[in-house]
């Protein structure tokens, strides 16, 4: 049977007062930790980038975010990302680590279907939509940028 | 005719047919909850020496049906039906058992219930004279079924409280006619119960109203009491979904708190991270197999209500919006002395 509008209801209400709540200001505290300390990491890249080899900003930017990707990545084919994200939440996730691990991950997973149906056609499964819908943004922001201010 | 019904929805078994053997065989984390000791075989990594999840799991249902088989000193060849199912598309850890397994086979999906369909069917195949020893299978795998139904295992995303962990399994059971063991007495086959629910990560609340709708359907057609029974165990609610059932039985009249527990929170320890227990098809099959079993053989359970629970969803089903029907069947164990 499928329960109607009124069941339904009051289904939900006895759900609700038997869901265990999320632990927010944990889950947020934790967050902060783990989003902290990757930035701290690329904080110290950027540092060793720009002081020890003498860098520009220009040049030390993009290296840094290299850097933090492949660290990212390293750690997912570690097996370790996982139990990050488990514990950092959207600490985790929010980082360009994060980004590099939504794509790592589901290479690694699907490379038993083989390289084309598997690790390629799968690998953009989880990030496909963030790079969509941030180039959308990215047009849409440049498109009002051209309109308010001209060429 | 169809002397054998009870009540609206429960059949009972003239002739109840015996578990003469069961085998229970888990992946590395249910080796470390509670009812390790009560396995027969803990596997060391969740791959089993194959190349992909998939594989491991076929093999675990592979060797838990040869275990079975071995331990009713049966061959393949006395087997009349092979009845199994498991959670991949197309039941394929099933299909490809019963490839080797070469039986009579009907692949069954109950999702996470399957194991207590296969025991009900099995039983009256078995009852009915239609088959004389029914071999039974069922299995699941946290990796594939991550894989499958959620996200690449290695994604880092926070789990909710009310999310469930899928064992890494294979359970099986050889029931026979006129063999010695707990017998199946009676069997209530359940109805697609849907209260709305839309989270796949709390497969629990979604479960519960077909849980706790079958139980009772069962307590009335049997004229039976909840203290009848020394356990009646449902397969996969968790924390969340088992007070929820427990509330719906105590306003329909029925207390089970004394003698209700779930397989889902019986397989793992809290500090385990299962969040709010143990699912997947495996779960009621090791469990029942495994310990439930044992319990009845020692003495300490006389009769046991096994309440398998599944939750009837596609990850496309729920992509598309759509809420998750539940179901549950349930089947009644008796230690042999007390049925007479």
């Amino acid at each position: 049977m499928k329960a109607n509008q009124r069941q339904a209801a009051v289904f939900k209400k006895l759900v609700q007062t038997r869901t265990p709540p999320r632990p927010i200001l944990r889950n947020t505290l934790q967050a902060f930790l783990v989003g902290g300390m990757f930035s701290l990491v690329g904080e110290g890249v950027m540092k060793l980038y720009t002081v020890v080899l003498q860098l520009g900003p220009k040049d030390a930017g993009p290296l840094t975010s290299a850097s933090m990707i492949f660290l990212g990545a390293f750690l997912t084919a570690l097996g370790v990302y996982d139990k990050i994200g488990q514990w950092g939440g959207m600490g985790a996730a929010l980082p360009i680590t994060g980004f590099a691990n939504s794509i790592v991950s589901p290479a690694m997973e699907f490379k038993r279907e083989g390289l084309v149906l598997g690790v390629s056609a799968k690998m953009f499964t989880i990030a496909g939509p963030v790079i969509v819908y941030a180039s959308l943004t990215a047009v849409a922001v440049a498109v009002v940028k051209l309109l308010l201010k001209g060429g | 005719m169809a002397q054998k019904r009870l009540g609206k929805e429960t059949v009972f078994l003239a002739n109840p047919p015996a578990i003469v053997a069961t085998a229970a065989i888990v992946g590395p984390m249910e080796g470390k909850g509670p009812l390790a000791e009560y396995f027969d075989v803990v596997e060391e990594d969740t791959l089993l020496g194959e190349k992909t999840w998939e594989k491991a799991e076929i093999k675990m249902l592979q060797e838990a049906t040869d275990l079975a088989l071995k331990k009713a000193e049966l061959k393949t060849g006395d087997i009349d039906f092979f009845l199994a199912g498991d959670l991949l598309n197309q039941i394929i850890a099933a299909n490809f058992v019963a490839r080797k397994i070469s039986r009579p086979y009907l692949g069954l999906y109950g999702a996470c219930s399957t194991m207590a369909e296969a025991l009900g069917l099995g039983a009256m195949l078995i009852d009915g004279g239609f088959a004389r020893q029914v071999l039974i299978g069922t299995s699941s795998h946290h990796d594939t079924a991550e894989r499958q139904f959620r996200y690449p295992t290695e994604f880092g995303v926070q789990r909710p409280p009310t999310s469930t962990w899928t064992v890494t399994g294979a359970g099986a059971v050889v029931l026979a006619e006129g063999g010695h063991g707990p017998l199946v007495t009676h069997v209530t086959i359940g109805k697609v119960v849907d209260m709305d629910q839309k989270d796949p990560n709390d497969m629990g609340s979604a479960m519960a109203p077909a849980a706790a709708e079958t139980i009772w359907q069962h307590l009335q057609d049997t004229g039976r009491r909840p203290s009848d029974y020394d356990l009646i165990v449902t397969g996969d609610l968790g924390r969340v979904g088992k007070p929820i059932t427990d509330v719906l039985l105590k306003k329909a009249g029925y207390d089970l708190t004394p003698v209700y527990n779930d397989c889902g929170i019986m397989i793992y320890d809290t500090n385990q991270d299962a969040h709010s227990g143990g699912s997947g098809t495996a779960c009621s099959a090791v469990v029942f197999g495994g310990y439930i079993l044992r319990q009845i053989l020692s003495g300490r359970y006389r009769r046991v209500l096994l309440v398998g629970t599944g939750a009837l969803y596609s990850p496309t089903s729920a992509q598309q919006g759509e809420s998750i029907p539940g179901i549950a069947h349930a089947v009644a164990v008796e230690a042999a002395d007390v049925v007479d």
